[in-house]
């Protein structure tokens, strides 16, 4: 039909008075649909089903490993050996480890029984909790959108992936190359930008998990809460490392190096600032240097290894940090290719920004203090990292560090090298998370645990001590029998079971009804 | 003005003075809230019976009893607990001592609702104190002899430093969730449970919600029905009905509940008497609202046993209503009362379907002399805990999490999961400061078999190799 005239728009974008069908209005809405209809089916649920998914992921690593190097290249110019080390190889790992220990983590785990229980079978169920959200970042985007997966995957859940729209090229990978390898029914990656995220928190998930910074933690957190939606979130802060007098510099400084500079900076537990006296900077100084040269040589930009920073407007704000303090180390920076030299600043003030941000690029402050006591106090005036340092040839230093003060993760003399181990969680606390995964962690943070009693439905004699009208040995047979876990079932003198005759008769009792 | 600001500052400093840290301190605090229990039994026990006129017997067994033996587990327990948990370690990290550390968040809420108001307030104490934290303790207003008692008599129990009570109603509840706690636990309806989650969230304060729903439970036709109207009614009209875990509805067949009836009057006949009313072992409802509330109940369906009520002592009967509709009020409420409604189904498939249309419950119940029947239930349907053949036994067993999934809550606690709720788990590894040598050999610029050995010494699969 012709319209004689043009149709009014109103703020939508939508003619007036046309009547718009909802769906079209929300995207997600169709695909949400679909991925919860598949839960309820029960599609996900058996051990065979996520294992194959789980092999689906793990194929899409192997055959895909050339094209998301050269994502990851495109995006962060991450050398191979990082795209292997800390993205694809720990991916790896991941879904080697979930298949392996699938069903042992799938099983009921009994627990221990009470007097009153003892007929029963008591147990933990682990239960998927249906549709899971996972919104990813850019920095390490196929690992921190990946390793999530593994275990809701694991967990028995239907998964909608969002991974970060600023690491384009992987984001393409993933929404191209990875649905081929998953059973699609079950799973769908969405693209967008903040407003579209917006738009897919507005509705229900089961679970959430969230990487990325704190001020967006809150705004997840606030909308999970009107679903009552249960939220992981692997947030950031700036993460303390404190390098003792008592040290060997060149050891301390290649470590401290190798972590900061790692995917040029831009790593969430990475070291943010240092913390060390000016004896120990004058002795750290030049060893930085070495360990920096050795790393990259001479001219940092042209080594294969040092990676560039995600997009102009974090290059920016980079550039922004190179004026604070002093420029002891580095300070080139290059917009052509978002490139910053591997700098180190001293006389760094609190109040100034690159202390007032988690700085995220391949800028290293040193701060000092006059010993231990001070740098403690000055960790624990800021909010809590997601992870903190301590370098010291004395173990009781390390310790020190450790006891006095809180953070997600702790290494003691040496960088990032736990989140190779499954058996350690990654997690946050206070400003820097909450929740944790990796490995078995990762299967129990996207699963419900069901605590379960099965009663046998007869030997309805034994429940009659509980059924009013009381007296008082009633309530002494109940308190003891509850508050007994290990106990015999013989009586010992002054117990409740010598008392009363209807007890005195029971023939021990027996119910086969939950052996298998 | 704010009237909490001074006191959580005072618990903060002395947070960070350490002062809760050690073992020793906190078994003090423990043995003090069990000296709190046992040197106030009878207050208590008045309190509970002013409130909610608990009988002797509920108090004793379902709040007092049940809140000593958390704390003697956790005394008994608390230096496991406490321990460094050393994890399992790959090749690159043989060396190295690898354990995850349990850590006190720091000042924790504690906010606790008025039908189990001894019980729902210092279990989760217990597990707070445990773990190091400095408390403040929100007990509800509603039952207002208990929070007196928990006012005044028990921070003479504590090292008062590191714990405070607060009261009020809504709006101090309000005020005091603006401010900034380290993790915050919250026991009471899914309604408020996201107004205090939305609070949690501007701080980032993580949060243990134990909300409630409709529990439902299943009657198989195959099931002896005097057996199951016995655990049908007592774990129903415990507490006046107002238990997050009580049975709300049964769903059963027209034969099934034709078999039911006469059990569940003869129950609670046996229970309670001719004359439930004169039972001292019938509680109460908490207040008027809630009496108002439930007696409007009653005019759902048919009252096919009970159905009285007298505003006088807020006394309504062990009712159970029968012929209700899915979209009358009595199936649209968490009912939180002494009322049974029976809904009919047409078998297990149309029972579990039914559940599954709605919010997941707090508890979920299946009745059967088949344990497949059970099982099916169980694995056809989600909830945060699930009894076969009985009712909430489950939560008298420590070793069980307590909590709720989706709409019922998140979170969990009760014997060690109470200790862990409680504790940041902070993964910690440390390493020699020597050894660069090895180490070196991650460090740029790389070669292909540094790439190669690498790998390897990250690899899970081989970690009971020898060095070779």
């Amino acid at each position: 039909m012709k319209a004689l005239w043009p149709l009014r728009k109103g703020t939508l974008g939508v003619p007036v008075g046309v009547s718009v069908d909802p769906h079209r209005m929300d995207p997600f809405a169709d695909t949400l649909q679909r991925l919860r209809e598949a839960f309820s089916s029960g599609h996900t649920r058996p051990v065979e089903f996520r294992a194959t998914q789980l092999k689906g992921l793990g194929r899409f690593l192997q055959e895909n490993k050339q094209l998301l190097q050269e994502a990851l290249a495109q995006d962060l110019r991450k050398s191979a050996f990082e795209g292997d080390m800390s993205e694809i190889l720990l991916c790896q790992n991941e879904v080697d480890l979930a298949l392996k220990n699938l069903h042992t983590w799938t099983k009921d785990k009994p627990v221990a029984k009470n007097l009153f229980t003892q007929l029963d079978s008591a147990f933990i169920r682990k239960e998927p909790f249906g549709l899971v959200l996972i919104i990813a970042p850019w920095n390490y985007p196929v690992n921190l959108t990946l390793m999530p997966l593994v275990g809701a995957l694991a967990a028995g859940n239907c998964v909608v992936l969002k991974p970060s729209e600023i690491s384009k090229s992987t984001e393409k990978v993933l929404a191209e190359v990875l649905p081929r390898y998953l059973d699609q029914s079950c799973f769908a990656v969405v693209l967008g930008g903040p407003e579209e995220t917006g738009q897919l928190l507005e509705h229900k998930f089961d679970h959430i998990f969230f990487t990325g910074s704190p001020r967006v933690g809150k705004i997840v957190m606030t909308a999970a809460a009107k679903h009552l939606t249960p939220v992981t979130l692997e947030l950031g802060g700036k993460n303390p490392c404190y390098v003792d007098d008592n040290c060997d510099p060149q050891t301390v400084a290649n470590r401290v190096a190798w972590f900061r500079y790692f995917n040029a900076g831009q790593t969430c537990v990475a070291p943010d600032y240092v913390l060390c006296s000016p004896e120990t900077q004058a002795r750290l100084l030049p060893a930085l240097q070495s360990a920096i040269t050795r790393f990259y040589g001479d001219d940092p930009r042209a080594s294969p290894d040092l990676g560039r920073i995600i997009n102009h407007k974090h290059f920016q704000r980079l550039r922004g940090l190179l004026s604070c303090g002093r420029v002891a180390i580095g300070g080139q920076s290059d917009d052509s290719d978002r490139y910053i030299a591997p700098t180190v600043l001293v006389d760094v003030q609190e109040t100034e920004p690159v202390m007032q941000q988690e700085i995220f690029g391949p800028i290293l402050p040193i701060l000092n203090v006059r010993g231990l006591d001070e740098a403690i106090d000055f960790i624990n005036r800021r909010e809590k990292p997601l992870a903190l340092y301590a370098f010291s040839n004395n173990s009781q230093v390390i310790n020190q560090m450790l006891d006095r003060t809180s953070s997600g993760t702790f290494g003691g003399n040496d960088g990032f090298v736990y989140l190779t181990l499954p058996s350690l969680p990654l997690g946050g606390v206070g400003n820097s998370g909450m929740g944790r995964y990796h490995g078995e962690f990762s299967f129990d943070t996207f699963s419900h645990h069901r605590a379960c009693l099965l009663a046998p439905s007869d030997l309805e004699k034994i429940n009659e001590i509980r059924y009013p009208p009381y007296s008082g040995w009633n309530q002494q047979v109940i308190s003891w029998a509850m508050g007994n876990q290990r106990c015999s079932i013989l009586p010992h003198p002054g117990s409740p079971l010598l008392i009363h005759p209807a007890l005195l008769q029971w023939d021990p009792p027996h119910s086969d009804m939950w052996e298998n």
